[in-house]
């Protein structure tokens, strides 16, 4: 029963390109369970492996290590043709040569359907991504927004159990990537697939994802709902990918870790163990030097100060690595303004602070 | 003023580039030109025009010898340029997915002929065939021409596999299809200009072969540049420049028609 749960597990996944010295991994023993009717994402700079993880759940590559079941099913071996997983390619690959119509019912019509059926389903996957009148155009004639809507929609039509989607937005303009966005997310929860999304991009992941798996060199670093992942990162790596935090070398000293010039801040740990701050712009606020307070960070100088419309961030020297702040406009906290070569300090919200081992 | 002057490198603004393009294409047409024009002498002459008229064209066309010959000729050509487009397909979709080095080695060997000087592949096939009981005649023609033409349906071929997206076969696998549908429903189509390319080329190259030909068509599988050379020893008439004019029309159209397919598809 508990294997129904679960659309896709992967145990000790491995994909080695090449051999001897030039060997590569791309992907290193991943374990992985996603579950059905969730929004998965993978997120991770480019070359961490997420292609490749895609390629060996379609079928389009196979793992040098590991195995792969879909709902309960070793697929070890089978050709993507018979897996009940469809993909949106991260290029889109629709045929050149057909129509839309026939793009979206290419699938159908390799299952042998009927015409009529064919033809029904077209119509209702064409109107669900809102290219009604399209038809009968070729790929060539349309925009890369609909392009994008016609590699969904042919990968949508068989009614797959899982949705693999890589990049599927990358190559549109902010304004259509944002809409599509809340589409595809409204689209998953409507139709209940399985989708495996993945993206390079956080802020994509943050907000459309059910649980995220963050990769790096071929591992998984942390897996977690979107909030997990933002406001509790496993370690420096996903700190850093995530939302750019602060990075503080420091050492636990007896009353808590001890960052150079910054002065003392509350944690725990073992005694003289090297660690890492990570605190996110966005959860410190900043004060003249002259209201410094224990347990705040400082004395530090105002370097930089970067205005971006809605926020107002700032960089400060004086510490061992440089650090950032940002405020949004207006409102209490951000009443706050200085100039380059203030003195200030850092006050840290509660729990902002997270020890991650160095 | 331009931060980078094109003009000063266009190899077109080297002084003589204009008197030198003209001489060369002078030195390439003016024969051509030649040769159709005495081919409407109205005397017999090749070298002295006595007014213009159709006679030797309606000559060529009573002449059943030059029948049978381009006959034989077109027979051999689109049979070899058939089965080497095929055997040309066949080792393009092999070697595209193979590793670069694998692939230069591959299609070395497929080109290697090309390298040799044509009379020695004659004289070779003229030797393999008689000793093998093959003798001389058409069908020793097909084999020969067919080797000789995969090299040339071979390229335009490949070129217009390699620009294809691979990801689209693994679409339509992804989509369900078999790898034999996803060939017949994605590959070929897509490849069929290439394919075209590659079959007119490989026919001209068959069509306008001599020397291979001479050496192995037998008595009734005469092609006709062999027998054209078989006229000239008969003493020259425009009847030779009728018929040869008469090919370079062909593969004028030929040529064309392969331009054509390549610019719709660009
Ligand atoms: N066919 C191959 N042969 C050798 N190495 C490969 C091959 N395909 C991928 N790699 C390597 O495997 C690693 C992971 O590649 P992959 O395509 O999965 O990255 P990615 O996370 O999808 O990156 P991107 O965001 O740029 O698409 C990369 O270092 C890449 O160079
Ligand atoms: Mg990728």
């Amino acid at each position: 029963m508990q294997d129904q749960e679960d659309a896709c597990r992967l145990t000790g996944l491995g994909r080695t390109y090449g051999k001897g010295v030039s060997a590569h991994r791309a992907l290193d023993s991943i374990d992985l369970t996603i579950r059905a009717n969730e929004f998965f994402t993978l997120l991770g700079p480019s070359g961490c492996g997420k292609t490749t993880l895609l390629r060996l759940i379609g079928g389009f590559d196979q793992p040098t290590a590991g195995e792969i079941a879909i709902f309960g099913r070793n697929v070890a071996g089978l050709p993507p043709e018979d897996r009940p997983v469809n993909t949106v390619f991260q290029n889109y690959a629709l045929f050149p040569h057909l129509t839309v119509a026939e793009n979206v019912g290419f699938a159908l019509r390799m299952l042998g359907r009927p015409k009529a059926e064919i033809a029904a389903t077209v119509a209702r996957m064409v109107a669900l991504v809102g290219l009604e009148g399209m038809e009968h155009r070729r790929p060539d004639q349309l925009s890369g927004g609909q392009k994008q809507r016609v590699a969904l929609a042919r990968a949508l039509a068989p009614g797959p159990k899982i949705l693999l989607l890589d990049e599927p937005l990358s190559a549109l303009d902010a304004k259509l990537r944002q809409r599509m966005r809340s589409e595809l997310k409204a689209l998953q929860r409507e139709t209940g697939i399985t989708f495996v999304f993945v993206t390079h991009d956080q802020d994509e992941a943050l907000a459309m994802s059910d649980r995220i798996a963050v990769m790096q060199g071929g591992r998984v670093q942390q897996l977690g709902k979107p909030e997990e992942i933002y406001e509790a990162p496993a370690n420096r790596f996903v700190a850093d990918f995530i939302g750019g935090a602060n990075l503080i070398p420091a050492r636990i000293g007896a009353r808590g870790a001890e960052a150079e010039g910054l002065g003392v801040v509350p944690a725990s740990g073992d005694l003289g163990a090297e660690v890492t701050l990570a605190i996110r712009p966005e959860r410190l606020a900043i004060l003249p030097a002259g209201q410094q307070q224990p347990g705040d960070l400082g004395p530090l100088r105002v370097a930089e100060r970067i205005y971006m419309g809605n926020e107002l961030s700032f960089r400060l020297e004086g510490a061992l690595v440089p650090l950032h702040v940002t405020l949004p406009r207006g409102g209490l906290r951000g009443a706050q303004d200085f100039t380059p070569g203030d003195a200030v300090c850092l006050r840290a919200e509660p729990g902002a602070i997270r020890v991650l081992s160095s | 003023m331009a931060l980078f002057d094109a003009r000063a490198k266009d190899i077109r603004n080297l002084p003589g580039f204009g008197l030198t393009a003209t001489l060369a294409v002078a030195f390439l047409y003016a024969p051509i030109v030649f040769l159709v024009l005495y081919s409407f002498n109205a005397g017999r002459s090749i070298s002295r025009l006595d007014g213009l008229s159709w006679r030797w064209y309606q000559a060529v066309f009573a002449n059943e010898e030059i029948a049978g010959a381009a006959l034989n000729s077109v027979l051999l050509a689109v049979i070899a340029a058939s089965v080497a487009t095929v055997m040309a397909t066949a080792a393009a979709l092999a070697m595209v997915r193979m590793k670069v080095r694998r692939r230069a080695a591959a299609y070395a060997v497929l080109n290697f002929p090309l390298m040799v000087p044509e009379i020695v592949t004659a004289i070779a096939s003229l030797i393999f065939f008689s000793s093998v009981g093959l003798g001389l005649g058409f069908g020793s023609l097909v084999i020969a021409h067919t080797t000789f033409c995969i090299p040339f349906a071979y390229l335009p071929i490949t070129a217009r596999l390699t620009s294809m997206d691979p990801a689209l076969e693994s679409a339509a696998a992804d989509l369900y299809a078999r790898p034999w549908t996803q060939f017949r429903l994605i590959t070929l189509p897509l490849l069929a200009p290439g394919l075209m390319s590659g079959w007119l080329l490989a026919f001209i190259v068959s069509l306008d072969d001599f020397i291979i030909s001479s050496m192995l068509s037998g008595p009734g599988s005469t092609t006709l540049p062999v027998h054209i050379y078989s006229m000239l020893r008969l003493g020259i008439t425009p009847e030779v420049n009728a018929v040869s004019s008469l090919m370079v029309l062909a593969s004028a159209l030929v040529v064309i028609t392969s331009g054509l397919i390549a610019r719709k598809h660009s």
